[in-house]
């Protein structure tokens, strides 16, 4: 017991204080590579000698970014500009920004004039990512990105070096599925907040040492029967379940977390990138096998079908759309899913969330509304 | 004795064909298509299909008024109040399709993302609730300057694709001399779409630049066809000798030269129009009408995937500072207006650092007001018309210091 509350302090502790496995870092001399979301060719990060460092904003009050932004711009692009503008990631060698959607596209920008000291290393993915040409093209971005680490760490990056990087992610990827399977069966441990610190603590760590410590927690949960939960339990759906204090909310009305489909969290972890001869066409190839995202491009909506059928065999009471305000790729999907979850009688809770000036007491009170409905549903 | 046609006479006609066709070609049982508003229309035209284009349909629901009651129901299905208005009026307009000016519901989407990638969330709503084909042409975001060879290559694969799907929707071949035809006619109609746009250049300018987003709208619908090319030849003849005869749109001449930067204000354009006139501002060109300038040599498939990468919202921010540096000197302005549209995020997002880049560069002044493309509650006319006092005051200030630092530098002694 006391070994598990060791592993999930040591995980929250890093997920709450990312500065200091970045000043570890530094002591080491390895360089370090901002990921700006939501997906990020980290394994070219890796497979550098350099750390990948997730980037996904913060609570913070705007002072400088709205040099950039009208208040309108989504709070994870607005935030995490905020932070580079006050020289919080002056520490990073460079910045990978993907042009996922306009918000992002006009954030790399801004970031490039605004933040001049972090390098910018811009990357756009090819939208009809089914076809084969968009492999070779994002292949060449790919190539770039690898070009411009190469010039930065001063030494070539080895296809060895790529496969090496894609396996332990792979592995990690599984690791994290693993957990998350197991997770809700041990909903009185595993609090919604600490589901979310474990994984978020990997986007700090050395992906091989975040590795072991999950399949150590694993393990540890594992000698213990599973839990019996009296609550009720929800999925999870959007970008992020950010601020924290959310996830605390979710504890406080019985609601423990079935599963998620957050860009955060398993969207980035669902699937494996596919191995081959070579590591970078894999790297391109995993964007076009990932599916159910509101950033992948997805006419016949399959995300609707993919979250009624995780409800389902997760065997979740509800599902919680955390959408992050001025987030447009999730606010288009929104009205898709929720007709295809009310057809299927599936509770749906819409919860605007937003990392500058959050109105916590609003977010209080529909996640007790939405708790107190399920409650009696059955 | 028939009265003269005039240009506006000419493109009333058009643009009313254009609506009743489509209907008609949906009432036949042919096949109609909706596309994006810079979607390569080369390859629609080719195959001789009938296409209405929904951002124009909402700007011109929004312009007669109507954008309201279908924003409100594009909200009740739960779309978010911060979504494009364009989208949220189609979306609306898709379910009751309650306009004053119908269109046909489509049998298949053409999309292409070179303005936002806002169009693909809007487009495969569209596809999934009529379950109808989508097609994309998905243009990289340039963060260089200009498409890699790589976004070239893949964009001309998305151009086979984009063929191999109309055939197989249409159940027709490809026709390639009817393909090379209706490019040579695309090029001359956006050479002729240029030249009017720059005839507003003379001082004065002989076109109130918000005509431009009205004759734009044949640019939009019908670039490809020929009857765009006589509307267009026309508009061209008049301007000539408007400029010959000295003429200015207004009476009294024009005060103060400026670019409208961003999407008009539609459900305001009366208001927006009366305050310019009022002010003696005339605007002589806009950042948006001249995204339908689309030149490339017809044949060359590298080309035509490079213009239509290069739309100005999919392009790098130095990409953009040059081009507008460009305008304010070859127009000869006086201020910018910058339209910070709460629809269009990729137009407001860069826009400040646009300004202050522009500023430097030029001796332009720079002022920007709140507004919205399509839905009528995000503008105040009381902040727009304050806007404009303020941005008059600033090009008078300039204008005199410019010609006292002027008279001081010709001081011989």
């Amino acid at each position: 017991m006391t070994q598990l509350k060791d592993l999930l302090s040591v995980l929250e502790n890093v997920a709450n204080n990312p500065a200091q496995v970045i000043n570890k870092c530094l002591e080491e001399k390895r360089l370090m590579i901002g990921c700006a979301p939501e997906y990020c060719p980290e394994e070219i990060v890796y497979a550098a000698g350099m750390l990948p460092v997730g980037l996904w904003g913060g609570s913070t009050s705007i002072k400088n970014a709205n040099l950039y932004f009208p208040a309108f711009a989504c709070s994870l692009v607005q935030t995490t500009l905020e932070l580079g503008m006050r020289g919080v990631y002056d520490r990073l060698a460079g910045i990978i920004v993907p042009a996922h959607c306009d918000h992002l596209k006009c954030f790399g920008q801004d970031w490039k004039v605004a933040v001049p000291q972090v390098r910018f290393i811009p990357l756009a993915h090819p939208i009809n990512r089914k076809l084969e040409a968009a492999v070779e093209y994002l292949k060449s971005e790919y190539f770039r990105i690898k070009s411009v680490l190469e010039e930065i760490g001063g030494k070539p990056i080895s296809d060895q070096a790529l496969s090496e990087a894609i396996e332990i992610y792979n592995d990690h990827r599984k690791t994290l599925r693993e957990f998350t399977t197991i997770a809700r069966d041990y909903c009185t441990t595993i609090t919604p907040s600490l589901r979310h610190n474990v994984i978020k603590s990997g986007y700090f760590m050395d992906k091989l040492e975040h590795t072991q410590l999950v399949n150590s927690l694993i393990r540890e949960l594992k000698k213990a029967p599973p839990e019996e939960w009296q609550g009720k339990k929800v999925i999870l759906t959007g970008i992020m379940a950010e601020p924290n204090e959310i996830l605390d909310m979710f504890e406080d009305y019985g609601l423990a977390v079935a599963a998620d489909d957050l860009a955060q969290e398993s969207r980035q972890f669902r699937t494996d990138v596919p191995q081959g001869k070579d590591p970078l066409e894999g790297l391109a190839r995993y964007w076009s096998c990932m599916e159910g995202c509101s950033l992948l491009y997805d006419p016949q909506k399959n995300r609707r079908f993919m979250l009624k059928t995780m409800a389902e065999e997760s065997r979740a009471d509800g599902v919680v759309a955390c959408i992050m305000k001025f987030c447009e790729m999730e606010e288009f999907d929104y009205p898709i899913y929720k007709k295809t979850l009310e057809e299927a009688k599936i509770p749906l809770l819409y919860l605007e969330l937003d990392l500058v000036t959050p109105s916590l007491e609003q977010v209080r009170t529909r996640i007790q509304s939405f708790a107190e409905m399920i409650s009696r549903k059955r | 004795m028939p009265e003269k046609l005039t240009s506006r006479n000419l493109l009333n006609q058009l643009q009313t064909r254009h609506y009743t066709n489509a209907y008609a070609a949906k009432m036949k049982g042919q096949l109609v298509g909706w596309a994006t508003s810079i979607f390569p229309q080369e390859f629609c035209e080719t195959m001789g299909l009938t296409v209405v284009y929904p951002e124009n349909h909402a700007a011109a629901v929004a312009a007669k008024r109507g954008a309201l009651p279908l924003l409100e129901q594009a909200e009740s299905e739960g779309y978010s109040v911060d979504l494009c208005s364009y989208a949220r009026i189609n979306l609306a307009y898709m379910k009751s399709q309650a306009a004053e000016i119908p269109i046909p519901l489509p049998d298949f989407i053409l999309c292409c993302n070179n303005i936002c990638n806002t169009l693909i969330k809007w487009y495969e709503n569209i596809a999934a609730e009529l379950n109808i084909p989508m097609i994309l042409i998905d243009v990289p975001y340039n963060h260089g300057y200009e498409p890699t060879p790589a976004a070239i290559d893949y964009i001309k694969s998305e151009f086979g694709e984009c063929i191999r799907q109309l055939e197989k929707i249409t159940g027709q071949q490809f026709n390639q001399e009817r393909f090379q035809e209706v490019m040579i006619l695309s090029n001359e109609n956006s050479r002729a779409w240029k030249r009017a746009l720059d005839l507003n250049q003379a001082v004065p300018a002989p076109l109130n630049g918000f005509e431009l987003f009205n004759y734009m709208s044949q640019m939009v619908c019908a670039r490809g066809r020929q009857e765009t090319g006589e509307l267009l030849k026309l508009l061209i003849e008049e301007l000539e000798e408007k400029i010959r005869l000295g003429k200015s749109c207004y009476e009294d001449g024009e005060k103060c030269r400026v670019m409208w930067d961003g999407i008009a204000c539609w459900p305001h354009i009366k208001h927006n129009f009366k305050a310019f006139e009022k002010n003696g501002i005339n605007i002589v060109c806009s950042s948006y009408p001249e995204a339908w300038v689309l030149l490339y040599e017809p044949g060359n498939l590298d080309e035509l995937a490079k213009v239509y990468s290069m739309i100005g919202n999919n392009t790098c921010m130095e990409y953009q500072a040059d081009k507008r540096e460009r305008e304010v000197k070859n127009f000869k302005l006086d201020g910018i207006l910058f339209h910070v549209n709460r629809s269009c995020k990729v137009m407001d997002f860069m826009q400040y650092e646009q300004q202050r880049l522009v500023a430097a560069r030029t001796d332009v002044s720079i002022m920007n007001f709140d507004g919205d493309q399509a839905d009528p509650r995000n503008f105040a006319a009381a902040q727009f018309e304050t806007r404009l006092e303020a941005l008059m005051e600033i090009v008078a200030h300039n204008k005199s210091a410019k010609k006292s630092k002027e008279v001081t530098n010709n001081d011989p002694a």
